[in-house]
């Protein structure tokens, strides 16, 4: 069980900073997780009262903040419209609508999950955190990153014009995924296709044979063909392993299926198949 | 440290530790409709509404619910005698220990989706629990409730 010794409300960013240098201090996101813990807090960091809970949207990104619940960012449909319903798919099978109301884009992301359906989901898309002290750095190279005492603000997606899908795999309802897989097929010509759950921290799956260049301009057997050869790398090149969910080797066959079926949804098939 | 919010519209002004839970806090206060299940968030069974959105009090620190509104299922008790005939014309529970969060959750389902299908209450309703109806006379009960509603808005607004 968690424990806090004292509970602060912060004015302003500089504030949460310099409190979060401590390494018994923690911010707070929806504390769905971390109430599953059995940490001792000295200081709990609260960003709600900074405004952080609001989606902006112009004509090049959404800008969202860090409070931002899943719930908000499921039911955005400036977030719908621009993921032609991915953003939606990734989200609503996370445990119920309450939970979804407690959990934040920011407790989500600065966690950098193994679990995270939200993270696969934004790693595909054209997307950058905003830390209060490192700036804006892309979300690729975050997820990379050693977890460090900075404040994420946001976090940032640029309006690529893309054909979006996301799959994932349960066992039962409402449970982690055993797998997920988000794809982006950007209109210039870029794919970028994402694996989460495997269980390791989502990764993207690079296509550095080019099986996937202007997959959209294809033709409908040669996407298929496509999609196909794709999935079979991305079952040689990524990294699965075995948990109380599944076994490494099932999930190395699932990706296969799911990264083929997720390209072409993107590309315009129904469901895939 | 204190902390001052409305619970059923009534202000609450009380003293509370940093790491105390809305769920505990909220049972302190005679809300005993709010029920301590699974506490991995998980259940629903903890469901309250803070500023009109279901969310899972077992999770929630008390602290965050400072100048909130706070519904329990204490204070839609008219509501849930409506809904509970519904529950109870369809066999829909046995225990009834998952009722308050679950009738907490479909108020707030109500608000927010107009005239819902039964896969949008279905997927609505995912994060509540029941571990001995299966959900048959609950979905059929919801139907119902709703369609009644539905019903009487109808003869309202034609009168």
């Amino acid at each position: 069980m968690i424990k806090i010794r004292e509970y602060v409300k912060v004015k302003n960013l500089e504030e949460a900073y310099q409190l979060n240098q401590k390494k018994s201090s923690c911010v707070l996101g929806g504390m769905v997780w971390l109430k599953m813990g059995s940490r001792n807090v000295g200081t709990a960091i609260d960003l709600s009262g900074l405004g952080l809970d609001s989606i902006e949207e112009d004509q090049n990104e959404f800008r969202i903040g860090a409070m931002v619940s899943l719930r908000d960012l499921e039911t955005d449909k400036g977030l719908e419209q621009y993921t032609h319903g991915a953003m939606k798919e990734s989200l609503r099978h996370i445990v119920g609508v309450q939970f979804r109301n407690c959990a934040t884009v920011g407790g989500s992301i600065f966690g950098r999950f193994g679990f995270s359906d939200v993270l696969t989901m934004f790693l595909a898309m054209d997307s950058y955190v905003e830390l209060y002290k490192g700036g804006i750095i892309p979300l690729e190279e975050f997820v990379g990153m050693k977890r460090d005492r900075d404040i994420l603000v946001r976090v940032i997606v640029k309006k690529r014009p893309a054909s979006m899908a996301y799959i994932s795999q349960r066992n039962s309802s409402t449970d982690f995924p055993v797998l997920a897989c988000a794809v982006s097929l950007f209109h210039d010509g870029e794919a970028r296709v994402t694996a989460g759950a495997c269980p390791y921290k989502a990764v993207r799956v690079k296509d550095e044979k080019g099986y996937l260049k202007d997959f959209l301009k294809k033709s409908r057997e040669e996407r298929e063909k496509a999609a196909a050869d794709f999935g079979k790398y991305a079952k040689e090149h990524v990294r699965t392993g075995s948990n109380m969910r599944a076994s490494a080797e099932y999930r190395s066959h699932l990706i296969m299926v799911l990264v083929k079926r997720a390209l072409l949804q993107a590309g315009g098939g129904e469901n895939g198949n | 440290m204190e902390i001052k919010f409305w619970l059923n519209g009534r202000k609450i002004q009380t003293e509370i530790k940093a790491d105390t839970l809305l769920l505990d806090l909220l049972r302190e206060k005679e809300c005993y409709s709010v029920k301590r299940g699974c506490e991995t968030a998980n259940c629903g069974l903890c469901t309250v509404l803070v500023e009109e959105k279901p969310v899972l009090s077992c999770s929630t620190l008390a602290a965050r619910v400072q100048e909130k509104h706070v519904v329990t299922l204490e204070g839609l008790q008219d509501k849930a005698e409506e809904f509970g005939r519904f529950l109870a014309g369809e066999g829909a529970e046995q225990c009834g220990f998952c009722n308050p969060g679950f009738i907490m959750n479909i108020f707030a389902m109500e608000k927010e989706l107009s005239d819902p299908t039964e896969e949008e209450i279905n997927e609505y309703l995912a994060g509540n629990l029941c571990r001995c109806s299966g959900f048959m006379g609950q979905t059929r009960s919801i139907l119902k409730y709703l369609e009644y509603k539905k019903s009487q808005k109808e003869k309202g607004e034609g009168e």
